[in-house]
C-alpha cells in the first residue's frame, strides 16, 4: 500500500497542473477570441520569404 | 474621437467595432495595415467579437488616422468606450469559469478515491486516508465553486424570500458537514463526491447562460457603436470640433450638415431644411424646419445645413414625456416573474419540509439512530437538488438564443422567450417596421434614361426624397454644377442639357398629376431640356409583409397596426394587408394606453415598432421586437433587435420562442417526473446519498440533452430562400469588400 504514498500525490500534481494551466489560459485571455485564433493559423505571416 | 481613447501607463489604447471582417484575409489585412501606422505598437482585431483594438504610444498617433487607414482598407470603423457593463460581465464570466475548473477538478479527483473503495476490499485505514484526503480536496473546492450560491441563498433569505440557492446551499452545506463528521469518525461512507458533482452540473448551467449574456451584449453594443453619433460642435472661439453627443450640453450650438441626424432636441438659430421624422413620430412626410422650429433628435436633417441650440431638458419635450412613460412601463413590467423563480419558490418549501419530516418521521417514529435519520434527510436533500430545474431553463435559453442569432435576431432579455412564447396578438408600427425605413421610388413609366439622369441629379442633393432616388444612380458621378435651392429642388447640366428636380412648381409644371392622390405617395418632378415627368415616391412595404402576415395568421394571432402617421397611408397598408384593425394619428401616450387596454382585457401583446415614439409602447407590452434601423432609444427598451429588410425575424422570434418555451415545460415535466419516482424512495430511505447523486446527475443529463435535441429542428425550420439570404442576416452588418 505504500505506493499509494507515491500514486495518490502524483495524480493530485497532475490534476492540478491542468487545473493551473486552464486558470493561467483563462488569465491570459486565451479564451476571448475563439473564432479568430481558428482562422489565425490560415495566414502563414510568421514565415519569412 | 479623442474620447474614445484611453490612456493607460504611457499608452493610448482604442477599441472600434469594425463592420466588414469575415475571413482570415480580412483579419491579417486589418491588423498589418493598422500596424505599420506611424506611432502604432499594437492592433489586434478580436474576430469573435468583430473588434479591433489599437494601442500606441502616448500622443504618437491619430485616431483619426486608424479610422481612415480602416476605411482605405475596405472597412468601416466605429470607435466607442466599452461599456463598463461588460468588463463586469467578462469578470463574472471568469469567475464562473474558474469556479466550475475547480469544482470540476475536485470533482474527477474524489470520485477517483471514491471509485477505490467502492471496488472493496480495501482495509479500514485506507479508507480513512482516503476519506481524509477527500475532506482535503473537497472542503475548499466546495467553499470556492459554492460561495457564488451561498451569497445568493443569504442575500434572498435576508429579504425574506426564496429561490434555487436556497435549497442548493443547505443541501451541499449539510452534506458536506455530515461528510466531515463521518469522515472524523471513521465511518463507512463520505458524501464529498456528490456534492461536488451536485456544484459541477449547477455550474455548468450557469457558464451556459452567462455565454450566451456575453455575446448578445457585445453584439448588441457593436449595433449601438455602428450607429453612435458625432457632433459638430461651434466652440466658443469659433472653431468646430467632433464630439460624441452624450458630452453635448443645453446651450451648446452645433451645425448639422445636409443628409445629417440631428444629435441633440434643440432648437434651429439659422438655415433652412426639411426634417424627417419619420423615425421619431412616424410621420412619412417631410417637415419645413427654419429658424425657431423646435427639432428632435434622431430626426434626419435634409437638404440644408442647420446650425441649432441644443435645449435643456424641459420637462415637456416630446423625449421628456417618452422617458416618462417608459419608466412607468418598465416598473410595470418588473412584476413579471421568470418561470425558474415560479418554480422555486413553489420547490425549495416543499423540498425542506419533506427533507425535514423524513429526518424526524426517521428518528421519532421509525426510531432509527440520529446518524441515520440524518443520513435519509440529506439523500432527500440532494436527491431533490433543483439541478435539473436550475438547468432546464438555461440550456433551452442557450439553444433559443443561440437559433435566433442566427436568423439575425439579437435577443436583449433571455426570458423574452417565456414572454414571447406567450403572446396572443401582434401590434404592429407602421413607418419603419412594416414599411422599409427609406421611401422608395416606385415603377413608373419613365424611360430609363430619365430615370438615371434623374438620379444623377439627385446625387446632388440631401432632401430624404432626393435620396431614395439616387440610390437608383448606376453612374455615380455627381453633376459638377448641380446647385441646391433649399426649399425648391436641385438644379444642373446632365449631357449638355439643364436639368431640375424637385417640387412640380421648381420644374415648371402648375399642378400636380392625378398620381399624387394617394395618400402615400410623394412626388418628385424632373426637368430635362424640354421633357417633364413626375416620379412617384413613397414608402414601400418590405418584401415579405403579405407573407408574414399571413403566417402570423396561421399561427392564431390576431393583429393590429398603430400608428403616429396620417390615417391615409395608414389605411392603405391596412387595406393591402386585410388587417381590419387599424388607429392612426396615435400619440406616444395613446399607444401606452391602448396597450394596457388591451393588457386588461387578458391579451398578451408583441409590439412590433421602430421609432422613439414607439418606445413606450414598446415597454409597456408583454414582449417587444424592434428592426435594427430604429432608434437607439427604441432599442434599447426593445426585448429583441431583428437585423435585415425583411419581416420575417417577426414569426421566427414567435415561432422559435413557443418552441423554446415548450422545451422548457418539457424540461420542468422531466425534472418532476424525476422527482415524483425518486423523492419517495429517498424518503423511505432506500437511496444512499451516492446514487442520490448519480441520480440527480442523470437527470440533468437528461434535461441538457432534450434541449440540445432541439438544436436541430429549430434551425431546420428556416425557409430555404432565407437561407440564401444569409448576408441580410449577418451581424454586425454586411460588409464593403472582403477577400
Amino acid at each position: 500500500m505504500s505506493i499509494l504514498l507515491m500514486m495518490v500525490p502524483v495524480a493530485l500534481a497532475l490534476g492540478l497542473t491542468g487545473l493551473g494551466g486552464f486558470i493561467w489560459s483563462l488569465k491570459h485571455r486565451q479564451f476571448e477570441d475563439p473564432e479568430g485564433a481558428a482562422l489565425r493559423i490560415l495566414t502563414d505571416d510568421d514565415i519569412e520569404t | 474621437m479623442s474620447h474614445f481613447v484611453r490612456s493607460r501607463a504611457g499608452r493610448d489604447q482604442m477599441d472600434a467595432a469594425v463592420e466588414g471582417i469575415h475571413c482570415a484575409g480580412c483579419l491579417s489585412r486589418i491588423e498589418k495595415g493598422i500596424g505599420a501606422l506611424p506611432g502604432v505598437t499594437s492592433a489586434r482585431v478580436n474576430f469573435t467579437q468583430k473588434r479591433l483594438s489599437v494601442e500606441w504610444g502616448e500622443g504618437s498617433a491619430d485616431p483619426g488616422a486608424v479610422l481612415g487607414k480602416l476605411d482605405q482598407l475596405g472597412y468601416r470603423g466605429h470607435a466607442f468606450a466599452p461599456a463598463a457593463v461588460e468588463a463586469d460581465e467578462k469578470a463574472r464570466g471568469d469567475m464562473l469559469a474558474r469556479s466550475l475548473a475547480v469544482a470540476a477538478f475536485a470533482m474527477m479527483n474524489v470520485l477517483l478515491l471514491s471509485i477505490s473503495i467502492w471496488a472493496g476490499g480495501m482495509s479500514d485505514d485506507t479508507r480513512n486516508l482516503f476519506h481524509a484526503i477527500s475532506a482535503v480536496i473537497a472542503i475548499p473546492a466546495v467553499a470556492y465553486s459554492g460561495r457564488l450560491y451561498f451569497v445568493s441563498a443569504a442575500r434572498v433569505l435576508r429579504h425574506g424570500g426564496l429561490n434555487m440557492d436556497v435549497p442548493i446551499s443547505v443541501g451541499v452545506l449539510l452534506a458536506t458537514g455530515l461528510s466531515v463528521v463521518e469522515t472524523l469518525l471513521h465511518a463507512r461512507e463520505v458524501y464529498f463526491d456528490s456534492v461536488l458533482m451536485l456544484l459541477m452540473f449547477l455550474l455548468a448551467g450557469r457558464v451556459l447562460d452567462q455565454a450566451m449574456r456575453r455575446k448578445m451584449r457585445s453584439a448588441a453594443v457593436n449595433l449601438a457603436a455602428l450607429r453612435a453619433l458625432s457632433a459638430e460642435r461651434i466652440e466658443a472661439n469659433g472653431e468646430v470640433t467632433t464630439v460624441p453627443v452624450e458630452v453635448l450640453q443645453p446651450g451648446d450650438c452645433v451645425i448639422v450638415r445636409p443628409g445629417n441626424r440631428i444629435p441633440a432636441d434643440g432648437v434651429v438659430t439659422l438655415g433652412q431644411s426639411s426634417i424627417d421624422a419619420s423615425l421619431v413620430t412616424g410621420e412619412t412626410l417631410p417637415q419645413e424646419a427654419a429658424a425657431g422650429t423646435p427639432v428632435y433628435a434622431g430626426t434626419l436633417n435634409g437638404e440644408g445645413q442647420l446650425t441649432l441650440r441644443v435645449r435643456a431638458a424641459t420637462g415637456d419635450s416630446l423625449m421628456d414625456e417618452i422617458e416618462k412613460l417608459i419608466a412607468a412601463a418598465e416598473t410595470a413590467r418588473s412584476g413579471y416573474r421568470h418561470l425558474a423563480d415560479r418554480a422555486a419558490a413553489l420547490y425549495a418549501p416543499v423540498v425542506h419540509l419533506a427533507a425535514l419530516l423524513t429526518g424526524l418521521g426517521w428518528y421519532f417514529l421509525g426510531h432509527m439512530s440520529l446518524h441515520d435519520a440524518l443520513v435519509a434527510a440529506i439523500s432527500v436533500l440532494i436527491i431533490t437538488c433543483p439541478c435539473a430545474l436550475a438547468l432546464a431553463v438555461p440550456a433551452v435559453q442557450v439553444v433559443a438564443s443561440g437559433a435566433l442569432f442566427r436568423a439575425g435576431i439579437i435577443l436583449r432579455h433571455g426570458d423574452a422567450i417565456e414572454r414571447l412564447a406567450a403572446v396572443d396578438m401582434v401590434v404592429f408600427d407602421k413607418t419603419g417596421t412594416l414599411t422599409l425605413p427609406e421611401p422608395q421610388v416606385m415603377p413608373a413609366e419613365i424611360p430609363a434614361g430619365m430615370v438615371q439622369a434623374a438620379a444623377q441629379l439627385a446625387l446632388s442633393s440631401h432632401h430624404p426624397l432626393a435620396r431614395a432616388l439616387a440610390r437608383l444612380s448606376v453612374e455615380r458621378a455627381p453633376c459638377a454644377d448641380a446647385a441646391e435651392t433649399v426649399g425648391q429642388g436641385v438644379s444642373g447640366t446632365i449631357d449638355g442639357k439643364r436639368a431640375w428636380l424637385g417640387s412640380p412648381a421648381f420644374c415648371g409644371l402648375a399642378t400636380t398629376a392625378p398620381m399624387a392622390d394617394d395618400a402615400r405617395t410623394s412626388v418628385l418632378a424632373f426637368r430635362w431640356g424640354d421633357e417633364t415627368v413626375q416620379i412617384p415616391i413613397r414608402q414601400a412595404l418590405r418584401a415579405d409583409v403579405p407573407q408574414v402576415v399571413q403566417a402570423l395568421r396561421d399561427m392564431g394571432l390576431d393583429l393590429m397596426i398603430v400608428s403616429g402617421d396620417r390615417e391615409g397611408p395608414v389605411k392603405a397598408v391596412a387595406d393591402i394587408l386585410e388587417i381590419s384593425d387599424w388607429r392612426a394619428g396615435v400619440r406616444p401616450a395613446d399607444k401606452v394606453a391602448l396597450l394596457e387596454e388591451l393588457a386588461g382585457k387578458g391579451r398578451k401583446v408583441l409590439m412590433v415598432g421602430d421609432g422613439l415614439n414607439d418606445a413606450a409602447a414598446l415597454a409597456s407590452a408583454q414582449a417587444s421586437l424592434s428592426p435594427v434601423s430604429a432608434s437607439d432609444i427604441t432599442q434599447a427598451v426593445a426585448d429583441a433587435i431583428f437585423t435585415g429588410d425583411r419581416l420575417a425575424p417577426v414569426s421566427e422570434a414567435l415561432r422559435v420562442s413557443r418552441r423554446g418555451a415548450r422545451l422548457i415545460h418539457q424540461n420542468l415535466g422531466l425534472a418532476a417526473v424525476y422527482n415524483a419516482i425518486a423523492v419517495p424512495l429517498a424518503v423511505i430511505g432506500h437511496v444512499s446519498p451516492l446514487m442520490a447523486a448519480i441520480a440527480m446527475s442523470i437527470s440533468s443529463i437528461l434535461v441538457t440533452v432534450n434541449s440540445l435535441r432541439a438544436k436541430g429542428s429549430l434551425l431546420s425550420a428556416f425557409l430555404p430562400d432565407e437561407k440564401d439570404d444569409t448576408s441580410a442576416h449577418e451581424l454586425p452588418l454586411t460588409g464593403l469588400t472582403c477577400c
